[in-house]
């Protein structure tokens, strides 16, 4: 039992070691700032800069946490104090349906569905010439997968305020939607911001989805409507040649160091509004 | 109330309506798509056939490879993951009952981990691998899941365990029971449906991801026979499928995204149903 336990929590410093170790080749040779700044992405000349990728992840993320936030806090508020119990034994299931289902095919039905609409509708509506295969597309699949994640963290923190406190609300003569925007709301921020924090954290990191739409063109994107690239979709894309290239194998790895850095970090930040939101 | 905090009201009751029914349109639009196209496509010979010659140009042959392959990695690192995660689990419920913090820095280190991406799990297995000298196996596969799947584990059977009555502890103690037997015989028997559900999020975690097995698993069109070879799996085989040019090895995608939903939908009806059903030996207080 000791043994695994250790094993277990040894985990994330394990993974950090192990990827740290890798990495750490190329960051001998380069600074770290050159690194994530440059945006010459040229390894057979020895160019590594991360910017573009860094920049399309933080496009696809920041877009579809746009999406997915709004939403998701609305519908939370919606299922948990306007309707009655049975809506949630419907939502329950569906939660659960969504996030099963395996990010392959929700790429898939972004290649069929999403990745279309944008080319034959969206872009035509708007003026502007797009492949379909774009930020906005990875984005909008991306927020998709990210709801149910999201969704079921509001719907907790929402249930767990205390009666009394709206029965408190209510009864000074506040109607339902005033409760709500200055009694709920307040008292749910902390847990509200986590719960972002965590979506984001894993938007960040999602791979076969985006990677699928997302057009993997390594160019810092202008709009939404042009193509991108992201950490995750230049590690999965190019583990076939890593060996083939000096010091590309070490890049890759430093990709998912950065990777892992950055949702070790949203984790820690977040898992300490949760502490204070529960403080309260 | 004056008018426009009226309007503010209806406004954003009618908001959260739109959001709703949004996410359940938008999960109806993802099933029906998903079925349409499969269902189109699909046939008794894709489930039953490995790879012919020629396949990936549009011959005949199926993904049985595939499915064999998925079903195994998934089993291998689902079973691994619960040898190695029950016993943290009970031991965390059982005997760091008393100690608060030490179960609280735990519990969030498994969150941490939780949360790291599965493609850094698949670089990290990468890494692992090739200080090992191993090729890409089966075996590779399965210990890349599994520590993928361990938090999820972990902490699925721990939300189970931590509602363990502690008074149900007190009066195993006072019959003269040690801590081990509390762990093995009382505390899996109070919450062995969630146990199973616990389980069995874990497997469709472990068959639906891609992200991982990409570097490790390897990819082969035979049906593997032992740990040591590459092995093929759905998702992998999704994707490859449809980033062909040729139509009909497009349209095998689609089937193969509608068995591995299948797969998935079944597991988790099954989840539902067992956790009804196992209800019966529990101790209600």
């Amino acid at each position: 039992m000791i043994i695994s336990l250790l094993l277990v929590a040894f985990l994330p410093f394990l993974l950090f070691i192990g990827l740290y170790l890798k990495s750490v080749l190329l960051l001998h040779d380069y600074s770290l700032g050159d690194l994530i700044f440059s945006k010459v992405w040229r390894p057979s000349s020895g160019k590594f800069g991360f910017a573009p990728f860094i920049i399309g992840s933080i496009w696809v993320t920041v877009v579809s946490m746009l999406i997915t936030a709004p939403i998701c806090l609305l519908t939370a508020i919606y299922v948990t104090q306007y309707t009655k119990k049975y809506f949630l034994r419907i939502m329950h299931p569906a939660i659960d349906i969504l996030a099963g289902i395996p990010s392959v095919v929700y790429g898939l039905w972004g290649i069929l569905v999403i990745v279309p609409f944008i080319s034959r509708y969206l872009g035509p509506w708007l003026g502007i010439q797009t492949m379909g295969y774009s930020i906005l597309a990875a984005s909008f699949v991306l927020s998709i997968m990210i709801i149910p994640f999201v969704l079921n963290i509001l719907i907790e923190i929402f249930r767990a305020i205390p009666t009394e406190l709206k029965e408190a609300a209510l009864s000074l003569g506040a109607t339902q939607w005033q409760t709500i925007k200055h009694v709920l709301l307040r008292k749910a921020l902390p847990g509200i911001i986590a719960a972002f924090g965590f979506g984001l954290a894993r938007a960040f990191g999602e791979t076969m989805a985006v990677l699928m739409v997302v057009g993997n063109v390594v160019r810092l994107p202008k709009s939404v409507f042009d193509p991108g690239y992201t950490l995750p979709a230049l590690i999965a894309n190019n583990y076939g040649e890593m060996l083939s290239i000096p010091k590309y194998d070490s890049a890759l790895m430093f990709a998912a160091l950065l990777l892992l850095a950055v949702s070790l970090f949203f984790n820690l930040v977040m898992h300490f509004f949760i502490v204070r939101y529960n403080k309260y | 109330m004056t008018r426009s905090q009226k309007i503010e009201e209806k406004f954003f009751k009618l908001l959260m309506i739109v959001a709703t029914y949004f996410i359940l349109i938008i999960l109806a639009i993802i099933i029906y798509s998903i079925f349409e196209k499969g269902l189109k496509s699909i046939s008794w010979e894709m489930l039953t056939q490995v790879p012919q010659g020629g396949y990936y140009y549009g011959k005949g042959g199926g993904i049985l490879n595939a499915i064999l392959g998925s079903l195994a990695l998934a089993f291998g690192a689902t079973l691994l993951a619960f040898v190695i995660g029950m016993p943290v689990a009970l031991y965390l419920n059982v005997f760091l009952i008393r100690h608060k913090r030490v179960i609280s820095i735990i519990r969030f280190l498994l969150d941490l981990v939780w949360g790291i991406p599965s493609i850094v799990y698949g670089a990290f297995g990468f890494s692992l691998m090739i200080f090992f000298g191993l090729q890409t196996s089966l075996l590779a596969g399965i210990l890349t899941v599994t520590l993928f799947i361990l938090p999820i584990m972990i902490r699925s059977m721990d939300e189970i365990l931590c509602t363990v009555p502690i008074g149900l502890q007190e009066a195993a103690y006072s019959l003269g029971s040690n801590k081990s037997e509390i762990a093995f015989k009382i505390f899996t028997r109070q919450s062995f449906s969630g146990i199973i559900t616990a389980v069995l999020l874990s497997f469709g975690r472990g068959i639906g991801d891609a992200a991982a097995v990409l570097f490790t698993a390897g990819y082969t069109d035979h049906v593997p026979n032992g740990l040591l070879e590459p092995v093929a799996t759905l998702p992998l085989s999704i994707f490859f499928q449809l980033s062909s040019p040729v139509a009909e090895v497009q349209n095998r995608a689609y089937a193969s995204a509608l068995v591995l939903t299948l797969i998935i939908l079944i597991v988790s009806l099954f989840s539902r149903g067992l956790g009804k059903r196992y209800h019966k030996t529990k101790i209600n207080f």
